[in-house]
């Protein structure tokens, strides 16, 4: 079996197996455990409300914290859009995707994915930069930060050099193109990445804790 | 030598004595091998863990926000105060032990074991370091509620006997006395005596029936007594039946500060006990912002269902009595800014009601930056203000709120927190300031209309 047979069959089956078990398994492990009932008094009974209203309501910081904050939040924006535009409207991923599961859509032109996929990686550099020269995000990076970065931002650079038919036979970075991205699928559930999830649950929990309090928000 | 000497050696070199290395002293209470202390702490910190707290440990990306808006990173610029980093090691115990991944993070010995060297080195952080004001919650892009994480921490830090000495130390005394500061139940009653004879207003105290039951702050009884005083007269003023009681008046909770829980339901339950025996539909909790938190939030939760009864802060109870005209007062001619008790308005949610009172005396409200919701703390708050070790640090701190003061212009600057009022006190005198925080009941009490 070639390096591509097997990045394309058993490694891609593996590490999607790995990712869904992982993923349902750690979201799992979290709702599953106990939850207190709350006998106070609640000022407003609309928790739902508040969830939703948390959600949207960190999706910019504070005015107070902008200064602060905001370039984080553009870089932020800027890679995580990047990547959603790369992974699921560049041509050649809708038909990998159509193969697997039968369903595809429009993909985009070829050329504004990789402007955006040269643009993803500048932000993420960006972002890499920051966390180490900022003796906070230093103090506070572990294995997994610098790790998760990578496994990120791997696939992106693979795939662009597989379009451009860049470092060695095409077969061969394509297939080390699948890999890194399977890479990230086998990490995903076992690190930070997780907050693809996590971020809906946590922002919605506050903020059905501010209802329930009466706290303006 | 003695013992003293070898663990702090004195620092002669310097121009004025002093001991070299002040900041290394750890406080332990009770003898236990490290091990078990380690053990203890992480056992008790993860033994509330519920879904609600293992969701926030999940969520932190480690972006650092936080850092910028904790007013200890901001004061003093160090990476350890950025609030997240507070809780490392029981982040590390709760990977290790109770999350989803536990078992593969301890077959692969992942996350190395805590030990209680950085225990020792976390307490700073855990109590000197935080006021549990959550703003850090605020600029949290996953909306972490840190402050209720440090509150846990502490659980395990008491257990384990880390706490430091001197909130150790009120904690312990409340408990066995039944107030922090001295305020037992004999020196209450005789307080309240001296404030009625003093000011000329009936007081009640002990009544066997009541439909409010009035709680006061120890440190209103032994260093504000006058509001005392000035909660009688409102009350009276509105034709109240209304009592104090000696089996339940200390609404500080310094068991819930410390970290105790048996400690923090104790201290609950007299006032619940004490509501309950007298049959009152309202207790009135006073110008105290943890005692808010502990009993509007945490009272029925310690009481294991809902409380038969009502529970306002008193700015609220002020607010409704001048909205509904229960309460007549005569307007006040001058300009005052109003400083929000982190646990009343942002996590307690009363923010509107001392603008309501402001607003019935007809005071001309000038608003800090960032009021209500993004208030900065004063830094006195979640036991800080007893802690000496954390005087430095509380002081510069303190440069934040006066320049937020300053920038107003107002003349007179207010708060509904005796634990606030407090710390601007020994604030002012410090950093020798022209202002600092007086009593939203005071003034309404003052003010009434016969």
């Amino acid at each position: 079996m070639d390096l591509l047979t097997f990045a394309r069959g058993p490694a891609l089956q593996w590490s999607v197996a790995i990712f869904f078990l992982g993923v349902l398994w750690r979201l799992f492990g979290v709702f599953l455990l106990r939850r207190k009932k709350d006998y106070s008094k609640p000022r407003s009974t609309h928790l739902w409300r508040g969830a939703i209203k948390g959600l949207i309501v960190h999706l910019w910081p504070y005015k107070e914290f902008r200064p602060k904050v905001v370039q984080s939040y553009i870089l932020g924006y800027i890679f995580h859009i990047g990547l959603a535009i790369v992974v699921f409207f560049f041509v050649p991923h809708i038909l990998f995707i159509k193969n697997i599961i039968g369903v595809g859509w429009g993909g985009l032109p070829n050329s504004f994915i990789y402007i955006t996929g040269a643009v993803t990686i500048a932000a993420l550099v960006a972002m890499l930069v920051k966390r180490i020269a900022n003796p906070v995000t230093r103090l506070l990076s572990n294995f997994d930060d610098y790790f998760s970065w990578f496994v990120t931002i791997a696939p992106v650079v693979t795939g662009l050099m597989a379009a451009a038919h860049w470092g060695g036979r095409y077969e061969h970075v394509l297939a080390v193109h699948i890999l890194s991205f399977e890479l990230l699928l086998v990490w995903f559930p076992f690190s930070k990445l997780m907050h693809t999830f996590f971020f809906v649950v946590s922002r919605g929990t506050t903020g059905a804790l501010f209802e329930r309090r009466g706290t303006s928000a | 030598m003695n013992d003293i000497n070898t663990e702090h050696p004195l620092d002669l070199e310097s121009k004025r004595v002093s001991v070299q290395k002040p900041e290394k002293r750890y406080d332990m209470q009770g003898e236990m091998p490290d091990d078990k202390r380690v053990q203890t702490a992480m056992r008790n910190f993860v033994r509330d863990f519920g879904y609600i707290a293992a969701t926030y440990m999940e969520s932190c990306i480690h972006c650092g926000a936080c850092a910028h808006a904790c007013h200890f990173h901001e004061a003093s610029g160090d990476p350890r105060h950025t609030p997240i980093w507070k809780l490392e090691p029981f982040k590390q115990a709760y990977k290790r032990e109770a999350g989803p991944l536990a078992f593969f993070y301890k077959a692969l010995n992942l996350k190395h074991k805590v030990t209680v060297e950085e225990l020792q080195e976390w307490q700073e952080l855990i109590y000197d370091t935080c006021t549990m004001c959550g703003r850090c919650t605020l600029i949290c892009p996953m909306s972490i509620d840190i402050a209720t994480l440090v509150g846990m921490a502490r659980h395990g830090m008491f257990q384990a006997g880390l706490v430091p000495h001197e909130l150790w130390a009120v904690a312990e005394r409340a408990e066995r006395e039944g107030s922090p500061l001295g305020a037992t139940p004999k020196v209450f009653e005789d307080r309240i005596e001296w404030m009625g004879d003093e000011h000329d207003v009936e007081m009640h105290v002990d009544e066997d029936k009541a439909d409010v039951l009035v709680t006061m702050s120890s440190i209103e009884i032994q260093k504000y007594p006058e509001s005392m005083a000035a909660m009688a007269k409102v009350l009276n003023h509105m034709g109240l039946s209304w009592t104090f009681r000696t089996d339940g008046y200390e609404a500080t909770n310094f068991g819930m500060l410390s970290g105790n829980s048996a400690w923090q339901k104790d201290m609950s339950m007299k006032m619940i006990n004490a509501a309950i025996a007298c049959g009152a539909k309202l207790l009135i909790l006073p110008e105290c912002g943890h005692a808010y938190g502990a009993l509007r939030w945490s009272g029925a939760n310690m009481y294991g269902k809902p409380l038969p009864f009502e529970v306002k802060h008193i700015s609220e109870f002020l607010a409704e009595g001048l909205q509904s005209g229960q309460i007549k007062v005569n307007k006040v001619d001058r300009s005052v800014t109003y400083h929000d008790p982190c646990q009343v308005s942002r996590r307690g949610g009363a923010t509107e009601a001392p603008r309501v009172v402001l607003g019935a005396l007809g005071a001309d409200l000038r608003e800090m930056k960032g009021a209500g919701l993004m208030n900065w703390c004063c830094g006195g708050g979640g036991g800080v203000l007893t802690i000496h070790r954390a005087d430095d640090l509380r002081h510069k701190m303190f440069r934040i709120k006066m320049e937020q003061i300053e920038a107003t212009g107002a003349e007179d600057v207010l708060t509904a927190c005796s634990n606030c009022r407090q710390n601007f006190d020994d604030n002012q005198e410090y950093h020798h300031w022209d202002k600092t925080a007086h009593s939203l009941l005071d003034l309404v009490a003052d003010n009434l209309a016969e």
